[in-house]
This record gives C-alpha cells, sequence and structure tokens, in this order.
C-alpha cells in the first residue's frame, strides 16, 4: 500500500507515493532515480548504502522510506555543486581513493559525516568512522589518505 | 535479499499509542532503528502485517539524570548512549557496550531497546531461506529440531546483545508498558534462558525505558570478542563492575553474551568480598563463568575456543579494573 511521504532530498523538498513497505534505498534508486547509492551487500554488513540522515550516516538497506518522513536526506549526488566536485570527491579522485568504485559512494558519504563534525580528524578516527564500510578491493590505505586530503583541503580553505 | 513483505506501517505519536495499535493488529511488530528488523524480515525469519514505527514518539529519546539514576529511553540511539557524559563517566561499562555494537553507521539508527530485545542468534538460523530449507529448518523458525542440539526439546540461539551484560552488571531495571499499565523488571528477570522466547515481555508490551543507579565507588568496563573487528555481535563479552576497598574486593559483578540464550550474571562471586583479587580469586571466577555459560555451536567459532576465552576475557577485564581502582 502506497502513502504520501514529504522529505527533502539534497536540499529539495519531494512529495512522492512510496509504498509504505519500501525501503529508503530503493526510495532513492527506483523512485528517485539516484542510483549513486549502492545497493551491495543489502543486509547492513557493507556500508555501500550509507546516505545522510539530518547530517547522520544511516544504512539506506535497513531503514524505511516512511521511517525518515520529514527529514533532510543527502545522498552522494548532493555533494558536488554546479558540476564542481566536493572537496572529499576530489580528493578521492586526486589521491586514488577509488578503485573499482562501488563503495565510494559509502565511503565518501561516512567520511563527509565526519569532516562535518570533526574537520580535522587523526587517522584512527578517520578509520573508526570508516569502519562500517567495506572496500572489496580493499585500498583501504588510499582512501584514508583521501580523507586526510580532503580534511587538509578544508585547512587551506578556511 | 527478498523484498520485505508487504505490510502498513503505523507511526504513532505516544507511547501508549503505540501500546494500544499493538493491540488491534496482532501480527504486528515495533521497529526501532530497524537494523537487527528488516535484514531478518528479508531473510523471511520473521513477516508482520503491519510494522508499528517508534521512530516518532518524543518519551522515548529521553536521556536525563534523575535522582542518582540515569534514565535512558528504549529510543536512545547506541551512538547517543555512547557519547552521554554521564555514561562515560559513571556508567563506562555500558558507554564501552553501546559503542562496540556493530559499526558506527548501525549505531546512529540502532537503539538501546532494540539491542535489548535483539532476536537471539545462531548459525542455523540467520541464513537464506533457500540455505535453511536444505538443512530441514531448525525449531525457531518452520522446523522441528535444535540443529545445535538435536535430541534437545529447547532451542539453543544465542543471546548476542552487548548493551544487555552491562546493565547486569550495573544493577539496572526496565520500564515496560502494556495494556494494563506499566511495571519495572530487574534486568535479570527481563530475560528467560530460551532461544525462541528470550524476553519476559507480553505481544503487546512495550519496552519503554532502562534506569542505572549512579553508585559511588564502583568501577566498571565491558570487551567482547569478534570475528570482525569493525562490526560483529560478540563471539562472548564480558562486563565487570568492581567496588574495591583498599586491598580487598568489596563487591564484584560479572555478566556474558554471546554464550547462553540470555545474557548471563555470573553466580556465586559473593565469597569474593573481603579477599584481594589473587589468583584464588580468578580462579573461582573462572570455575563460576564455565559453570554459568553454556556456549553451543551457534556461531562458525568452535564452542571449546569461546567456553575457553570468556573467562580469559573476564580475568584481563578484572585485572585492569582492579589495577584502576588501587
Amino acid at each position: 500500500m502506497k502513502s504520501i511521504l514529504r522529505l527533502a532530498v539534497n536540499g529539495k523538498p519531494r512529495e512522492d507515493a512510496v509504498a509504505e513497505n519500501a525501503l529508503l534505498i530503493d526510495y532513492l534508486r527506483d523512485v528517485l532515480g539516484l542510483t549513486g547509492t549502492k545497493q551491495g551487500c543489502d543486509g547492513g554488513e557493507c556500508g555501500a548504502c550509507t546516505v545522510l540522515v539530518d547530517g547522520k550516516p544511516r544504512l539506506a538497506c535497513s531503514t524505511l522510506a516512511h521511517s525518515v518522513v520529514g527529514r533532510e536526506i543527502e545522498t552522494i549526488e548532493g555533494l558536488s555543486r554546479a558540476g564542481n566536485l566536493s572537496r572529499l570527491q576530489r580528493a578521492f579522485h586526486e589521491h586514488l581513493g577509488s578503485q573499482c568504485g562501488f563503495c565510494t559512494p559509502g565511503m565518501i558519504m561516512a567520511a563527509e559525516a565526519l569532516l562535518r563534525s570533526n574537520p580535522h580528524p587523526g587517522r584512527d578516527q578517520i578509520k573508526a568512522a570508516l569502519a562500517g564500510n567495506l572496500c572489496r578491493c580493499t585500498g583501504y590505505v588510499k582512501i584514508i589518505e583521501s580523507v586526510e586530503a580532503a580534511s587538509r583541503a578544508v585547512e587551506q580553505a578556511a | 535479499m527478498a523484498a520485505l513483505p508487504d505490510f502498513r506501517l503505523l507511526r504513532p505519536a505516544t507511547a501508549a499509542d503505540a501500546v494500544r495499535l499493538r493491540g488491534e493488529h496482532p501480527a504486528s511488530r515495533f521497529i526501532a532503528g530497524g537494523t537487527d528488523l528488516l535484514p531478518n524480515m528479508r531473510r523471511g525469519l520473521m513477516t508482520a502485517e503491519a510494522i508499528i514505527d517508534l521512530g516518532g514518539i518524543a518519551e522515548l529519546s529521553e536521556l536525563r539524570v534523575v535522582d542518582g539514576w540515569l534514565h535512558v529511553g528504549a529510543g536512545v540511539t547506541l551512538a547517543a548512549l555512547a557519547a552521554d557524559p554521564v555514561a562515560q563517566a559513571r556508567l563506562p561499562a555500558l558507554a564501552q557496550a553501546a559503542a562496540s555494537v556493530a559499526g558506527p553507521t548501525h549505531r546512529t539508527a540502532a537503539t538501546v531497546g532494540g539491542n535489548l530485545c535483539l532476536d537471539t542468534r545462531c548459525m542455523y538460523y540467520n541464513q537464506s531461506e533457500p540455505w535453511r530449507h536444505a538443512i530441514d529448518n531448525c525449531m525457531k523458525i518452520a522446523g522441528d529440531v535444535c540443529r545445535v542440539a538435536t535430541k534437545s526439546d529447547r532451542c539453543w540461539a544465542a543471546f548476542s546483545g552487548d548493551v544487555a551484560p552491562a546493565l547486569l552488571v550495573l544493577d539496572a531495571e526496565v520500564l515496560v508498558l502494556g495494556a494494563q499499565g506499566q511495571r519495572r523488571v530487574a534486568i535479570a528477570d527481563f530475560y528467560r534462558d530460551d532461544g525462541m522466547a528470550w524476553l519476559s515481555l507480553a505481544v503487546d508490551e512495550l519496552l519503554v525505558s532502562v534506569r542505572i543507579p549512579l553508585r559511588e565507588g564502583w568501577v566498571s568496563a565491558y570487551e567482547k570478542m569478534q570475528v570482525r573487528g569493525a562490526i560483529d555481535f560478540p563471539l562472548t563479552g564480558v562486563a565487570v563492575a568492581l567496588r574495591r576497598e583498599g586491598d580487598t574486593i568489596a563487591d564484584v559483578r560479572v555478566a556474558c553474551t554471546g554464550v547462553s540464550s540470555r545474557p548471563e550474571l555470573i553466580a556465586g562471586l559473593d565469597a569474593l568480598a573481603g579477599n584481594p583479587l589473587d589468583d584464588a580469586a580468578l580462579a573461582l571466577v573462572e570455575k563460576q563463568i564455565k559453570r554459568g555459560t553454556q556456549p553451543m555451536e551457534t556461531t562458525v567459532i568452535n564452542v571449546s575456543y569461546r567456553r575457553r576465552v570468556t573467562p580469559v576475557l573476564a580475568k584481563r577485564v578484572l585485572r585492569r579494573l582492579w589495577e584502576a581502582a588501587g
């Protein structure tokens, strides 16, 4: 059964008829076409579907769409501004933080939440914040270096 | 995984409304963070015609100190509890246990109530439907026998929540709301030693909150063993609370998780009061843990390892707390 879901996605208010048993990931990917959010393990173990709900990282595969009614959802598509990559996107690109790329949106969203609350995290803090995100290419070193580079970019901008 | 079954999603604004809806919809379930329930539903382990979402109930999210107790609403997220300054300073076992659950992205959604009511786990149960069907199922879902102990008449699935053992050693109480009103239950009485019916909670009852006394002179800690360091259920988890007076133990409490169908407060440690934490004391702790827990073949890691490592973990934590309190 569908009912009306009102929330904001990437800064834009939305109103959609969504099945009451729909998961947030299915709403984002199938209804809105925001396929940047990846469906990995699909069971809450890999973090590929990480999005931000009111600025906090959440697993879109383990969240009902209607349970985030009225909240602000941010996906990887919301990070770039007018075609310009965000600091994390640029850092992942320049520091080879992305290999096959499948885990990258989830990694970047988890890292984005970290940098907003802690603009200059230490290496251990980065590891802890990304602990729920798996990279099957096992490129973790470059991922952590990318987040460090992004945090320095914040410094330069400030 | 499979799609979710078709259900209505109900979003009550108060705990009383949630309980009323639960009574009106017999085939319903409560959902909070959803990190346990939704994957389980998608594996066909449970179903519902209506899901009652507790996320919109403000009273369940209260986290505050009242008259020497820390009150934690069942809807408080594990991330919020782990970061709470009172929990960190006065009830470290609780803050550490909350911080050790799953991964950071789970903890922003998963709640204290959800972790306390976590479904029991077993490697013959937490599998896909075809996998379970291939072994002709188990008694916890659609089958007749317990695959862990085929001659047993009960289910041995292990309780695997991290928060409950911390609450056991900290002497917490839970508040339960039902159609007949509310009742307070000591945390030890909230659990039963049965993998299929591990909660003393009627179908129309809701876990509303937990309260923990803020006592002077106690130190506490929680540690767990897990296969995957970043995200995992405990192979075994141990919470310890200790009150040291000079060179003797005044009080010590130990509780384990992951090694029985309920979180287990270890009995028989009263004898340690008045003694120093010497080899004899540690030997008694080991003996009582082995007597009080029964790890079964519920995980891929074998029973003998979990049986040996549980007291090792407890003694390690106990020695550390003893030094810290000296």
